[in-house]
This record gives structure tokens, C-alpha cells and sequence, in this order.
């Protein structure tokens, strides 16, 4: 009975959160990973890019709320997503024929395109700022848990309960949906074969006939895809603020660069290493001692490795670690 | 020639002094956050402290029919370096006789050790409640009508006590209003028996704060604690924890009552209690009827009254307008015994000062100056029901 008590314990504050928080990093690192991989440039603009597509979806969130439309169970804003999809599409689009393409054109260095992604980060920053104000947006609707802590408690009969939050389950199911619909477009579907094509040897590529106008706009409108998903599940999950979203930045590059950059299997692993390890860390396991331990095994302290002030460092002892031991990360990346 | 030059000397300071028992013309300063993250606030504390003082001044009655002009002065309410240079220009420049303010616990203490304790000038704050005021060296010279957020601590721990709960976790924001809280929260409640089992930090803006429940969560208790803000983390927790089911019962101290809090939270938030500032008293609804132009209701709008009362009363208590003369009158006027002040009864108040007689200044704020020269402070108990928030009764 301890032993359950203590899963159910681990799973309530350790291993739901960071299921659920690692495939929001997953998506995210995607995108940083397939702008890395076929237009050779860290894209610092990807944080923003999220909360810019996040921001559309819950305008059309908003509208439809206002018209009564709604899914039952399920919040609002998936019926929304595909609209902030498109408009963030669009938005990255346009981006890239303004900016992006001049440098293409001139074959600049990654270094360059790095500079001006922040260049455009700080602009949508302020474009979502302008738009939908810098305070918390609240957004989520429909049923809030799959299971409440005390309906387990009762159900299970067990002293500790674990809570499944709606929007957690929906995180992990549309992440698993999102990444088999994802390889399979790159491994299956000639668009996808090109994009690897251009991605492996530009010249090449050009050489076979790839048109190259093509891949970079494809490339775009699934890295705004992901993004958008990434930022409108974490929003829904957690809450939305344009801040935060530019802070996620850093979590999602460790990941895309521990699972190494330019590898989407890396990526999703990354995801979850960074995710897992920055909750596991800074957890307090006085109580799951105390239910595996011998009977008043309790300790009197809380059993925390790190205060959670530092979650986010975390993420960068990982980073720092993986550089200094296999610099192209996990999964062998494109290197930089 | 010596002689001469001592008697000119004598004879000027005579004058001097002189002065300041017939009229004159006098300033007030009126130090506060005009701009700022307190600004709302402002809006209706400045208008209040002017009242206040427009009040004496139509009155004739202070020192013999001086008059008292208010000159304002911001103090940014974060910016330590601005809030010196405003309040310095507000004594070597406008050489004002008092200062009404400031307004927020950091920039108060850098103006009041930087610039007025040196000068020799008078403060009153309204709204500064960091604890750590009630002990920072101040020659006599500070003063508060808000209570120190040591005190809120205390009344927090026998609202508690109450209730019957015995142990408690406390997350605070992480800054000096949050730590301040907490901290004086948990001697006053370990004092009277209780026990804490945790007493940590959250930051503000963070979107998930699912990791610092875990942490409060495995240190267990009662109840939550939640030194936050409203708009900010102390939501942020109060959600994490009824997610997880951590908690079910959270403990509301003054910058967590809100309805915005009901509202966003929903029926799980019912059985919460806790605290904010409030008086029940006569002063406070007299204070509404004679306001113009300004909300009375908004928070430390009564204490900005008080504040500006008190320094003019003080004054006439001590029949000068020299800070160093009447910083000693503040105990005098503020407590008992003597004749009950409310507001609107200034000039009253001023006739019987000025006739040798004895008041005891109420004022919006029910004003009793305890320790160091601060309000002891009233609080309005609070309660969730039905999603509602509503007054148990004051304290």
C-alpha cells in the first residue's frame, strides 16, 4: 500500500507535470530543430513566434466563446488552433520575404540570420504586446480534470491522489499525434524527401531540381504549425503571458540542443530530458521517503536537491554538461 | 563690535522664533508615487492629504492664521535615486515645514535615511509597511498612520488561532512586502503555539507553479498561507495547489482580497479567509461624505488624510512649525485622552489645541499611534462564501 501511495505521490508532482511540460518543450524544440536543419540558423525568434500564434488562437477563442460556439469537454481553443496556424503562417512568411530572404539571397553566414531572428523576436514581442496586452490571458474552457486528486483518492482508496488535468491529457495525445503526422510527412511525402534533400547538401538539392523557394515556405509554415500548437497547449495548460513565452526560449533551445540540433528525434528526446530533470530536480521527496522508507523513516528535511528559484538553471547545467561531453548532442545533430 | 554682532545674532534668532508663532505662510510636502506602479493609488491618497490641509488652512486657526500651501514631489515608488533627489528638492528648494509620505516601504527609507533624518525633517507616511520602519534609526522624526505589516502578521496568526488550525505552510512573493509578512506572520503564530512547516518563496510572472506546490506539498499542513499578490504568482498558487489537491484551504492576507480572486478561482476557493486594512469606525463614513473628486474608499486614502491632520495638529501642539519642535507632540495629539477627532473637525480640533486643551485625533484611519509612532492599524476578516467575498468583522 506505502508503494502505491508513494507512485501515486511521484506521479501527482513528478511525473504527470513533467509528461505534460515535456511534450509542450518537445513541440517547441521541433521547430527550433527543423529551422536549424534545412535553413542552417538558430531561429531566436521561435518563443515569440508561439506566443504570436497562441495570441491569434485565442482572439478566435475569444469570438467563437462569444458566439456560444464551443466543444463540449474539450476547451474551445482546439476548434480555434487551425486559425492561429494560419495566421501565424502567414506572419512567419512574411518575416522571412522581408527579412530572412535577402540574406538567403546574399548566402550570409548562420550568424547573421541569428542577429536578425533576434531582431525579429524582439519586434513580434512587441507586436503581441501591442495587440493583446502584457498580463495573463485566461483562455481555457470545458471540463478542467480527467481526474480530480480526492475522486481518486476515493476511487483508489489510497491516502495520496493524483489529478489529471484535461488539458494535460490533450497535451500528450495531440504531441504523439503531431510527431507521427511529422515523420511521416518528412520520410513518406516527396515535399518531405526535398526538405531533407535541401537539408543535407544545399547545392545538390538545386542541382535535382528541388525548388528551393518552395522547401524554405513549407519549412516555415510546419515550424509556425508547431509552434502555434506548442504555445496554445502550454497556454492552455499553464496560462498565457507574452513573457513567459520568451522565457520558454531557453528551456526549448537546451532541448533542441542536448537531444542535438537539427535532429527531430533528438529534439522530442531532449524535450523530455530537460523537462524531466528540471521537475525531478527541484522536487521535494520528504513524503515519498517517508512512504518507501521503514516505518518513521520521515526526515525532518525536505529532501530537495535545488530550491525551484533555480529550475531554470537547470536546464543549463544539462546544456553546459552535454556540450562539454558530446558537443553534437544525444542524437548526433547537424552540428553548428 | 563683538557685542553688537552677538546681540544682531540674539536678536535675529528672537525674530526667527517670533515667527513662528504668528502667521506665516507654510509648505507641506506631499511625497508620493505619481508615477509608478502606485499611481492608481495615488490618484486619491494626494487629493486626501490635500484636504486635509486646505481644511486647516481655510480654517485661520494654526498658528495664530497661518496658512499651509501642499507641494507635491514624486517618489517614483521604486526609484530610490529619484524619490532623494525629489524629497531634497522638496526641503532645500521649496523648504517645506513637513512631508506627507513616502509611499512605498524602499523609497520611504532611502529619502527618510538619505535626506530627511539629516535635514531634521518630519515624515508621515500613509502606506509604507514594511516592518524593518519600525526600527530603522529616525531621531523622533518618522512617523506612519498605516500599520507595519508586523502587525498584520499578528492579526493574521489570531484569526488562525481562531479557527482552530494549528498547522500552517506559508509561500510568500519574493520581495520585501512578501518576505516581511511572512516572516513576522510566523514568530507571531510559533509565539502563540502554532507550528510552520514550511515558509518559502515564489516569484512573480511565472506561468506554472506547479513545482513550488510539490515543495509545499511534501512539507505538509492545514492550510496555505498566501503572502502574494492577486494578479500575480498568489493566484498562480492557489491554482497549482487545488490542481494537485495539495491544499484546499488558503489563508488571504491583504494583497490576495480582491473580487477578481473568487471570480478566477470559483467555488473552490469558498472557506478561505483572511485580512485586509479596514475600519468600521464613524471616521471613515464622516471622511466619504466630505470628499470631493476623489475615491475615500481607496486604499490608504484615509491614512493620506490622517497623515497631513496629524503633522498640522502636531504643529499646533507644539506652537511651532519647526520639525524639531513638534516631532515630540505627535504622541500627544494622536492618542488619548482628550476630545475625540474626526474628520471635519480640524479647526475644532485647532481651538482646543490652541486653548491648551487635549485632543485625541481619530481621523478616517481611527488613527492610535503605537511603538515608534505608528498606527496599530484595523483589519476587516474576511471570508469566501458562495464564491463571495464578505466581512466576518474587524479587528
Amino acid at each position: 500500500m506505502d508503494l502505491l501511495n508513494a507512485l501515486a505521490l511521484l506521479s501527482n508532482y513528478v511525473l504527470v507535470p513533467a509528461l505534460a511540460y515535456g511534450s509542450q518543450l518537445a513541440l517547441g524544440a521541433l521547430g527550433v530543430t527543423l529551422i536549424f536543419g534545412i535553413l542552417r540558423f538558430s531561429n531566436f525568434a521561435h518563443g515569440d513566434t508561439m506566443a504570436f500564434g497562441t495570441m491569434v488562437t485565442i482572439l478566435f477563442t475569444w469570438w467563437f466563446q462569444s458566439m456560444g460556439l464551443h466543444l463540449g469537454p474539450l476547451p474551445t481553443a482546439l476548434l480555434a488552433l487551425p486559425f492561429g496556424i494560419a495566421f501565424c503562417a502567414i506572419f512567419v512568411l512574411v518575416s522571412d520575404r522581408l527579412v530572412y530572404r535577402f540574406f538567403r539571397t546574399q548566402r550570409a553566414d548562420p550568424v547573421i540570420y541569428l542577429i536578425a531572428s533576434v531582431g525579429i523576436m524582439f519586434i513580434t514581442n512587441g507586436l503581441v504586446r501591442f495587440i493583446i496586452g502584457p498580463d495573463d490571458q485566461n483562455f481555457s474552457d470545458g471540463e478542467r480534470f480527467i481526474i480530480k486528486a480526492g475522486d481518486f483518492k476515493k476511487l483508489t482508496g489510497l491516502s495520496e491522489g493524483v489529478s489529471i488535468k484535461l488539458t494535460q491529457g490533450i497535451t500528450v495525445i495531440t504531441m504523439i499525434v503531431v510527431i507521427f503526422l511529422l515523420f511521416w510527412f518528412l520520410n513518406r511525402t516527396r515535399a518531405g524527401k526535398s526538405m531533407r534533400a535541401y537539408s543535407d547538401n544545399e547545392d545538390l538539392a538545386l542541382l535535382s531540381g528541388i525548388n528551393p523557394d518552395r522547401v524554405v515556405a513549407i519549412t516555415w509554415i510546419i515550424a509556425a504549425a508547431l509552434a502555434t500548437i506548442a504555445g496554445t497547449l502550454y497556454g492552455l495548460d499553464k496560462s498565457f503571458k507574452p513573457f513567459t513565452y520568451f522565457q520558454l526560449l531557453l528551456p526549448i533551445f537546451a532541448a533542441a540542443i542536448v537531444g542535438g540540433l537539427g535532429n527531430p528525434l533528438g529534439a522530442i528526446a531532449g524535450g523530455f530530458v530537460i523537462a524531466f530533470s528540471e521537475i525531478m530536480v527541484t522536487y521535494a521527496y520528504k513524503r515519498f521517503i517517508g512512504y518507501i522508507g521503514p516505518n518513521d523513516w520521515t526526515p525532518d528535511g525536505l529532501v530537495q536537491l535545488l530550491s525551484t528559484d533555480y529550475k531554470f538553471a537547470v536546464s543549463f547545467v544539462i546544456l553546459l554538461l552535454v556540450l562539454l561531453v558530446r558537443p553534437n548532442g544525444i542524437f548526433r545533430g547537424t552540428g553548428t | 563690535m563683538k557685542k553688537l554682532l552677538v546681540s544682531a545674532a540674539v536678536a535675529a534668532s528672537l525674530a526667527s522664533a517670533a515667527s513662528t508663532v504668528s502667521a506665516e505662510e507654510i509648505k507641506l510636502g506631499v511625497f508620493l508615487g505619481f508615477t509608478g506602479p502606485l499611481e492608481s493609488l495615488i490618484a486619491n491618497m494626494a487629493p486626501a492629504a490635500e484636504l486635509a490641509i486646505k481644511e486647516i488652512s481655510e480654517s485661520g486657526k494654526l498658528l495664530d492664521g497661518t496658512t499651509v500651501t501642499p507641494v507635491r514631489a514624486d517618489t517614483t515608488c521604486v526609484d530610490a535615486a529619484a524619490a532623494t533627489a525629489a524629497i531634497e528638492r522638496l526641503i532645500t528648494v521649496e523648504k517645506v515645514s513637513g512631508v506627507v509620505g513616502g509611499d512605498c516601504s524602499g523609497v520611504t527609507t532611502a529619502a527618510l535615511t538619505n535626506v530627511a533624518v539629516p535635514n531634521g525633517m518630519v515624515m508621515v507616511s500613509p502606506s509604507a509597511t514594511s516592518p524593518a520602519l519600525s526600527t530603522i534609526e529616525d531621531n523622533g522624526l518618522f512617523f506612519r498612520t498605516a500599520p507595519s505589516d508586523a502587525r498584520q502578521g499578528v492579526v493574521m496568526s489570531d484569526i488562525i488561532m481562531d479557527r482552530g488550525f494549528k498547522e500552517v505552510a506559508i509561500t510568500y512573493t519574493n520581495n520585501d512586502y512578501g518576505k516581511g509578512l511572512a516572516d513576522s506572520f510566523q514568530s507571531a503564530f510559533e509565539a502563540a503555539g502554532g507550528k510552520v512547516t514550511i515558509n518559502t518563496s515564489h516569484e512573480d510572472g511565472k506561468a506554472d507553479y506547479s513545482a513550488e506546490v510539490g515543495a509545499l506539498a511534501a512539507a505538509g499542513g492545514e492550510i496555505l498561507v498566501v503572502a502574494g499578490y492577486i494578479d500575480q504568482g498568489g493566484k498562480g498558487m492557489i491554482q497549482s495547489s487545488l490542481d494537485t489537491g495539495a491544499f484546499e484551504t488558503f489563508v488571504l492576507p491583504d494583497g490576495m482580497v480582491g473580487t477578481s480572486l473568487p471570480e478566477a478561482i470559483g467555488a473552490d476557493l469558498n472557506g478561505s479567509f483572511g485580512q485586509a486594512p479596514g475600519t468600521d469606525s464613524e471616521g471613515a463614513g464622516m471622511f466619504t461624505e466630505m470628499s470631493e473628486g476623489f475615491d475615500p474608499t481607496s486604499p490608504y486614502a484615509a491614512e493620506s488624510y490622517d497623515a497631513a491632520s496629524l503633522i498640522l495638529l502636531a504643529m499646533q501642539h507644539a506652537k511651532s512649525s519647526d520639525p524639531q519642535k513638534y516631532k515630540d507632540s505627535f504622541m500627544e495629539v494622536a492618542n488619548a485622552p482628550g476630545e475625540k477627532i474626526f474628520p471635519g473637525e480640524l479647526g475644532k480640533a485647532l481651538e482646543i489645541l490652541a486653548e491648551g486643551g487635549d485632543i485625541d485625533f481619530v481621523g478616517a484611519s481611527n488613527v492610535e499611534l503605537i511603538g515608534s509612532g505608528e498606527s496599530a492599524g484595523n483589519y476587516r476578516e474576511i471570508e469566501i462564501a458562495d464564491e463571495q467575498l464578505t466581512t466576518v468583522g474587524y479587528r
